[in-house]
């Protein structure tokens, strides 16, 4: 077993224990990615191999000398590429970022130095976090390492694939409709959305910011929890932040749902839904009831005006978002240009890709006079109702189970050309992004294409350790368990 | 013109809060600076940069909203409004569309006696831009952020003013509120204050309003009356020669004393507003404005009735000190100081008003310390120095804020009272002008102010003038 099977938790112990050194681990994530990246592309940016063997014997001294104890000092880190990393180019994977150099470095990415994390690399996305395959992103194509014919899923697919591979050994991700959970779901292995305002937003590159949160992206349940631990915290820089009394998210690591309520939305488990995934599911259930929990089929309804919802508003604030993108103070300047109108025309024309315009049109006319109140005003109605579906839901229960995607992961190609089927996978994560819930998707078994499937766990706000603890309990059940995709045959 | 024309003007006043910080970051909003140093990655718009509230632009929004009577918006947002310009960092203004701090309120104007209510629509919250520099050498444009998130509130009046007259009296009356709480200086020709006009004509009697324009660029109380007549004039030709007038933004150019179209409704952009999802709203809860209410200043009016039963002033004085808030506090400092209310009275009333005039100065310039100036009142009261010496120092002091006695000294003013000497110089003058003591002795009185001023001249202006008039007379009579 090499040092990248571990979780990040298990090699943060070794290291703790000195029986591997930072620099080992280090050498072990750097010569993954030598291996590998041509193959699959999970990074834009790698950091250089002297840079980050300096990191790692600094972060050494301060393990060895006590100053760094918390349980992932030492572990290498992928982050995604839209979270600013001063010093290191932070890209989306937009062509207009190609050369930003951030000033400062994200908040949550901050915390994670802070408990001694060693970042080793900017993982690919799709272009400003939209799109669900990592098909969209300037810097090519990341792939699956299931299955380098299929897509890792997205926009995450870096940080998801990155894990998958062992590329790193945890890495964070961000989430505005699914970004987290489904190419967690897609590459088998374990992502978290957090409750909005749990994780600070500030230094990450907003695409829909009502609804963007970052969180955890790693091999298990415990991983997920003992990150989310570390990067959560109160920011006063980011005013939709919260103060929170419960950060000892590793406490609901029990093996323990007895008595938890369960309800499975049967709106999740109908028309569109894939039959093995559905079996996938259904087996999760039976799996927490043999554990004591009781599980229901109950309807959350409104399930089918989330996307739409969802695409009004993510739009509507991606094209305010996007508009500093104009090649004024950074990033790419189209070449020749006659007067300012032309130079911000063809700056952004040539800058973004055709998702990224496709949504700021979008977000444009849903915005503009005389559309506001039938698209936006409508969608912000729906949205507060969801939420109220929610609230509902979840005075009967404590988790609401399903799955994470209505497939596995697509071939490459398949998505892009029918945009609307691509947005309606995002069907069973999009509501919880609309109603700020925690959700998480942890892999349940495989298909018979031998694709991993992704079962997902919602709870209610700030209730996150619902999730952990139903997560974990399943984690501990499943059949399948060989997630480890090092020493694998290629398919 | 045979038609008899009414002229109805609607004022969106911009005001910039005297924060010490700006309005969504801890930068600076010192004016000046070189460029791009009250700058960080907020008010610059950089990539995952939010912002974060400063509570005292909603307290001053607050306080100016409840001065001008209006009502509280105690559950407020803000909104984005989107427009691409390079002195706008992120490309959205982050305002207030649909739910302002204040709504609903007025303020009363006084022109020439006739008193009147001008309504206020609504007071919102928002934050400025940066400022383009060209650079003529390289013929590029340069943006300097250091104004960029400078916290401004926008009050927007009812069109309820129909003279240049009234707007002047509005504006004058938003000022004195608002430099009497202390939110702004309210600066016109720095841009701490800037009114855009939207001015209709209409036939007298007439139910509808005439189309409107907008007039921005004034950045004076003179220019403001100016576009006003002008735009005026402009509009009625128009109606008279049968044409129609457009709807349309007009900058004023003041030394042509003209307005040039800038863009017209057609072009008008769709500025995309939506609610600002990186802030979240902002509840006033009754405690927090009953704070602000308590904090709330002496107002003029409250000021003026005040002075006259507590000082005794005539209502003349009352008015020219109560005008300006620098005067007002100028003018409490000195009492609080322990000088008579008269005498600084006095000196406000003179001196400072000359020397205003005379450096074209507004009040809001003054820098001199009140300790200084009651200093040097004291000093004239004890005989130190005569009133003559002391417009001369009081200049010092209104220039350089110097310390009265220090300046004396240096200078060497202090009134002469050695009688010995002084009866020497007086003796010598009095021996040298024979002609003078005949003409006094034959009863021309004239010649007592001859003497007096030879004696002051020849003391350098340093005699104590009691006591001169006291030895030339014993010397004479």
């Amino acid at each position: 077993m090499g040092l990248m099977d571990y979780t990040a938790v298990e090699l943060g112990k070794k290291i703790k224990a000195g029986e591997v050194s930072v620099l080992e681990a280090a050498n072990a994530a750097m010569d993954a990615i030598d291996a590998l990246e041509d193959k699959f592309n999970c990074y834009v940016t790698v950091q250089e191999r002297a840079a980050v063997q300096a990191k790692a014997e600094e972060l050494q001294k301060k393990i060895d000398d006590g100053t760094l104890t918390g349980p992932l000092a030492g572990v290498p880190v992928a982050v995604k590429d839209n979270m600013c990393t001063k010093g290191t180019r932070t890209t989306c994977s937009s062509k207009i970022l190609e050369n930003f150099e951030p000033a400062y470095t994200a908040e949550a990415v901050l915390n994670l130095e802070k408990a001694g994390a060693l970042i080793i690399g900017k993982t690919n996305m799709d272009e400003f976090a939209m799109g669900s395959t990592t098909e969209t992103s300037h810097y090519g194509v990341t792939k699956n390492p299931w299955n380098a014919e299929h897509v890792p899923g997205g926009s995450s697919g870096g940080s998801a694939a990155a894990v998958a591979a062992g590329e790193c050994s945890y890495a964070l991700g961000s989430d505005t409709g699914g970004s987290i959970r489904q190419p967690a779901s897609y590459c088998g292995i374990v992502g978290m959305k957090p409750t909005y305002g749990t994780v600070s937003r500030y230094g990450l590159i907003a695409y829909g910011s009502s609804l963007d949160q970052i969180g955890p992206m790693a091999k298990d349940v415990t991983d997920c929890a003992t990150i989310l631990e570390t990067i959560a915290s109160h920011d006063p820089k980011d005013s939709t932040s919260v103060k929170r009394e419960d950060y000892d998210f590793t406490s609901a690591l029990t093996d323990d749902v007895k008595g938890m309520r369960i309800g499975i939305p049967r709106d999740y488990m109908g028309e569109g839904l894939d039959e093995e995934v559905k079996a996938a599911v259904l087996d999760a259930a039976k799996k927490l009831e043999e554990k004591g929990a009781i599980v229901e089929e109950f309807d959350l309804s409104l399930v089918q005006y989330a996307i739409p919802a969802y695409y009004v508003i993510a739009s509507a604030e991606a094209s305010s978002n996007l508009a500093r993108f104009d090649g004024v103070k950074y990033g790419y300047r189209t070449e020749s240009y006659e007067g300012l109108h032309n130079m911000y025309k063809k700056t952004r024309s040539e800058g973004f890709g055709p998702e990224v315009k496709r949504r700021i049109m979008l977000g444009s006319f849903v915005l503009s006079s005389g559309y506001y109140d039938a698209y936006y005003l409508k969608a912000l109605r729906t949205k507060a109702l969801i939420k109220q579906a929610f609230d509902k839901a979840f005075a009967k229960y404590d988790v609401i189970l399903g799955p994470a995607a209505p497939t596995t992961a697509p071939k490459l190609g398949e998505s892009l050309s029918d945009p609307i089927k691509m947005y309606l996978g995002d069907i069973y994560t999009i509501s919880v992004n609309l109603a700020g819930l925690p959700g998480i998707s942890v892999p349940g078994s495989l298909d018979s294409k031998g694709l991993p499937i992704g079962i997902q766990f919602i709870g209610d706000c700030f209730k996150e350790k619902n999730i952990i603890r139903a997560a974990y309990a399943f984690e501990q059940s499943r059949e399948f368990t060989n997630w480890s995709l090092s020493g694998k045959e290629e398919k | 013109m045979s038609k008899q024309y009414e002229t109805v003007i609607g004022l969106e006043v911009h005001v910039e809060l005297a924060t010490r910080t700006k309005i969504f970051c801890g930068c600076s909003t010192a004016f000046g600076g070189a460029p791009n140093t009250h700058t960080c990655p907020v008010c610059t718009g950089m990539p995952g940069s939010l912002p974060v509230l400063n509570k005292q632009v909603v307290e001053y929004a607050a306080a100016v909203g409840l001065a001008t009577n209006c009502t509280i918006t105690q559950y407020c947002k803000f909104d984005r409004k989107n427009y691409f310009y390079p002195d706008n960092p992120q490309n959205y203004q982050i305002s207030q569309l649909y739910l302002p701090i204040c709504r609903n309120g007025h303020v009363e104007i006084d022109v020439d006696g006739r008193k009147k209510n001008v309504r206020i629509h609504e007071i919102h919250m928002e934050e400025d831009a940066g400022k383009l520099v060209h650079d003529p050498s390289t013929g590029n444009s340069l943006v300097d952020f250091n104004r960029s998130g400078v916290p401004l509130i926008e009050i927007v009046s009812e069109p309820d003013m129909r003279s240049a007259e009234e707007v002047i009296a509005y504006l004058e009356k938003l000022r004195m509120i608002i430099q009497y709480l202390g939110a702004s200086d309210c600066k016109l020709q720095e841009g701490s204050m800037r009114a855009d006009v939207n001015l209709s004509v209409r036939e007298v009697g007439a139910e509808e309003f005439g189309t409107r324009t907008e007039m921005k660029n004034l950045n004076s109380f003179s220019a403001i009356a100016r576009a006003i007549e002008g735009e005026m004039e402009r509009q009625i030709d128009l109606i008279e020669d049968g044409k129609k007038v457009v709807q349309e933004t007009r900058r004023w150019d003041d030394d042509k004393e003209y307005s040039y179209p800038m863009r017209s409704k057609e072009d008008a952009q769709d500025y995309r507003y939506f609610p600002e999802p990186d802030l979240t709203p902002i509840v006033i809860s009754d405690e927090w404005l009953d704070e602000i209410r308590s904090r709330q200043p002496e107002f003029r009016d409250e000021k003026q009735a005040r002075y006259k039963e507590q000082f005794g002033l005539p209502e003349y004085d009352i008015n020219i000190i109560t005008e300006d808030k620098t005067l007002t506090d100028l003018f409490e400092s000195c009492i609080e100081l322990g000088a008579a209310a008269k005498e600084v009275s006095n000196w406000i009333m003179g001196d400072i008003m000359r020397l205003l005039k005379e450096k074209e100065m507004e009040a809001s310039d003054i820098h001199f310390s009140p300790a200084n100036l009651v200093k040097m009142i004291q000093m004239i009261e004890s005989g130190a120095i005569n009133r003559k010496v002391a417009k001369k120092v009081f200049e010092a002091i209104f220039d350089e804020d110097v310390d009265p006695e220090v300046y004396v000294e240096e200078n060497g003013l202090k009134t002469v009272n050695d009688e010995g000497a002084l009866r020497k110089v007086i003796e010598e003058i009095v021996a040298n002008n024979p002609k003078s003591v005949e003409d006094y002795k034959a009863g021309k009185k004239k010649a007592m102010g001859f003497f007096v001023g030879q004696t002051m001249r020849a003391m350098k202006g340093k005699a104590d003038p009691a006591m001169v008039n006291q030895i030339l007379k014993e010397m004479l009579d």
